[in-house]
């Protein structure tokens, strides 16, 4: 079976800026797969690659099988986008939204009424269908950004930032749907700031720096390769170095060779750490040479 | 069947502008009138009270010059600021093209939006007109001219909001191009009061076309095939060019 996602040598240059680089990438089906990086890192670009708002420089993208250059229908098709901004047509109620997108994806009239009725159900806004797209609170608008690229069964879901400035309450539930999601078959691409939802979504992650593909397998795998366990040391008081040890005993090692008024924490390492030493900085810092 | 999707996708795209349009109805009515029905009553009325032009009285004349005139700006303005507001403030065209539909549905059908308000914006201006003035010689090349000059604009007013990286750009354009245009494609005076050599430069804005249509179709002068034919051209450029801008505008 093919993969859902497919890239080879995925570049995309803004005049001298290159955002991607040479991108290879594989997602497979019913996967949650996670892209992260630091601001400006081209995860953005690549979802507007894949999805095919954006034309790359160089290099070929399948999703579903489907080239995405010369088949553009077919993939439009299989995918559903939910994009970092949001991108409803102010003008319109929520209902009618959701009407416009399922028209545009030709869902036959008796099919649309009951598919909106039942996606709006799903995410808890059936109460709100008739009010304007700009009443509606911020987690609200991102519920219902899901449930309208729900509308025509998508196989292939993109989510950029799904639940970037959501309440903690309203992004556990966002995540619940989308594990709800994965589990009836649906791939799902997701961007995102926060390591830790990455953590507790995805079977595989990629770290994309600077355009560049630097870190590909499960968070354990990452984790595996950067060390599991973690030394916090806090240097003259004033700044946190991190050191990275295969196990406790090595760690613990380590901490009795400091001197014994240095404090230091050990802990398991996280996806954060992998992200760290990778990318040499703390996620949410902009990038600013990016 | 590719016609037929492609008519159902054009009913969808409009179908929200549509909507948008019955929301806003008399607001917007109010604001495409009250420009020209000035214009009516100070050129008309006021400036050209007692004077005539090629035989014709200026009222008379200058009718169907600021018909011209409200079907371009409207045409233009209402396909142009609705894409514009969708692609670049409400982000929400992108959804239209990540759906599978065709390019030229998405052109004609945002294109239409603005041919309808045309057309209602000049019937309704033409009504006021006809209380001052019957203009008992119009034919039915009228509405065929003011058709074909509302999708002229609109497409033009499609390009533009296509290209338009900013508001600024969208505003530099109105004022660099529609603006001087409105006024300088004999929709207030005749081409035969100006020297030769500016008057060929008019014959370059399509409005100058738009203009000398509907002026012989309303008055039953004879009708200028050849500034029809090059209207048509017009539009056919700049529905061409429609084609062009949503390629870039997806690059």
């Amino acid at each position: 079976m093919e993969e859902a996602i497919l890239t080879r040598g995925l570049t995309k240059k803004y005049k001298d800026v290159c955002a991607v680089e040479n991108l290879n990438l594989s997602v497979h089906r019913g996967e949650i797969f996670g892209f992260l990086g630091p601001n400006g890192a081209g995860k953005t670009t690549t979802i507007r690659a894949l999805t095919g708002l954006t034309r790359p420089s160089s290099g070929s993208i399948w999703v579903s099988g489907f080239d995405v250059e010369r088949e553009p229908d077919k993939v439009k098709k299989v995918i559903g986008v939910v994009q970092q901004h949001l991108t409803f047509d102010l003008d319109l109620n929520l209902r009618e939204n959701m009407e416009l997108h399922a028209r545009l994806h030709h869902i036959p009239l008796d099919e649309r009424r009951k598919r909106i009725s039942e996606l709006l159900e799903f995410v808890g806004l059936t109460k709100q269908s008739e009010k304007m797209v700009d009443e509606l609170s911020g987690g609200m608008k991102k519920a219902a950004m899901i449930a309208r690229a729900l509308l025509h069964e998508p196989t292939v879901l993109f989510l950029d930032e799904p639940t970037v400035g959501l309440d903690v309450q309203v992004r556990r539930r966002m995540w619940d749907l989308i594990r709800s999601l994965s589990r009836s078959g649906t791939t799902i691409f997701l961007t995102t700031h926060y390591i830790e939802e990455a953590e507790a979504l995805c079977q595989r992650v990629g770290i994309v720096h600077q355009g560049h593909l630097i870190a590909l397998g499960s968070p354990s795998e990452l984790r595996q390769a950067v060390g599991l366990v973690t030394v916090e040391v806090l240097v003259d008081g004033a700044y946190t170095r991190y050191e990275h040890f295969v196990d406790r005993e090595a760690a613990i090692k380590y901490v009795q060779g400091l001197s014994s008024d240095v404090k230091t924490v050990i802990r398991d390492s996280s996806l954060e750490d992998v992200f760290v030493k990778l990318t040499g900085k703390k996620v949410g810092e902009d990038d600013a040479d990016a | 069947m590719p016609m037929l999707e492609t008519m159902r996708d054009i009913g969808t795209v409009v179908w929200v502008d549509l909507r948008f349009l019955r929301r806003n109805l008399g607001k917007t009515m109010a604001l495409t009138l009250i420009a020209p029905i000035l214009y009516l009553l100070a050129f008309g009325y006021g400036l050209g009270r007692g004077t005539s032009i090629d035989g014709y009285s200026y009222l008379d004349f200058v009718i169907p010059g600021i018909i011209a005139l409200t079907a371009m700006t409207t045409a233009f303005n209402t396909s142009g600021l609705k894409l514009h507001v969708d692609r670049l403030f409400y982000k929400c065209f992108d959804e239209t093209l990540m759906a599978p539909v065709s390019a030229s549905s998405i052109i004609i059908g945002k294109a239409l939006i603005g041919v309808l308000r045309g057309l209602l914006s000049s019937a309704a201006l033409l009504a006021v007109a006809l209380i001052f003035s019957p203009l008992p010689a119009m034919n039915l090349l009228f509405p065929v001219s003011l058709v074909l000059t509302c999708f002229v604009f609109s497409f033009l007013g499609v390009t533009v909001a296509l290209l338009a990286k900013t508001h600024q750009d969208m505003t530099l354009f109105m004022s660099l191009v529609i603006l001087p245009m409105s006024f300088l494609s004999g929709t207030f005076f005749s081409l035969s009061q100006v020297p030769e050599a500016l008057s060929i430069a008019l014959y370059v804005s399509p409005l100058t076309h738009a203009c000398l249509c509907l002026r012989a179709s309303a008055l039953g002068q004879v009708f200028p095939w050849f500034s029809f034919l090059v209207l048509a051209m017009f539009g056919l450029v700049f529905f061409g060019l429609c084609f062009v801008a949503l390629k870039k505008a997806s690059g």
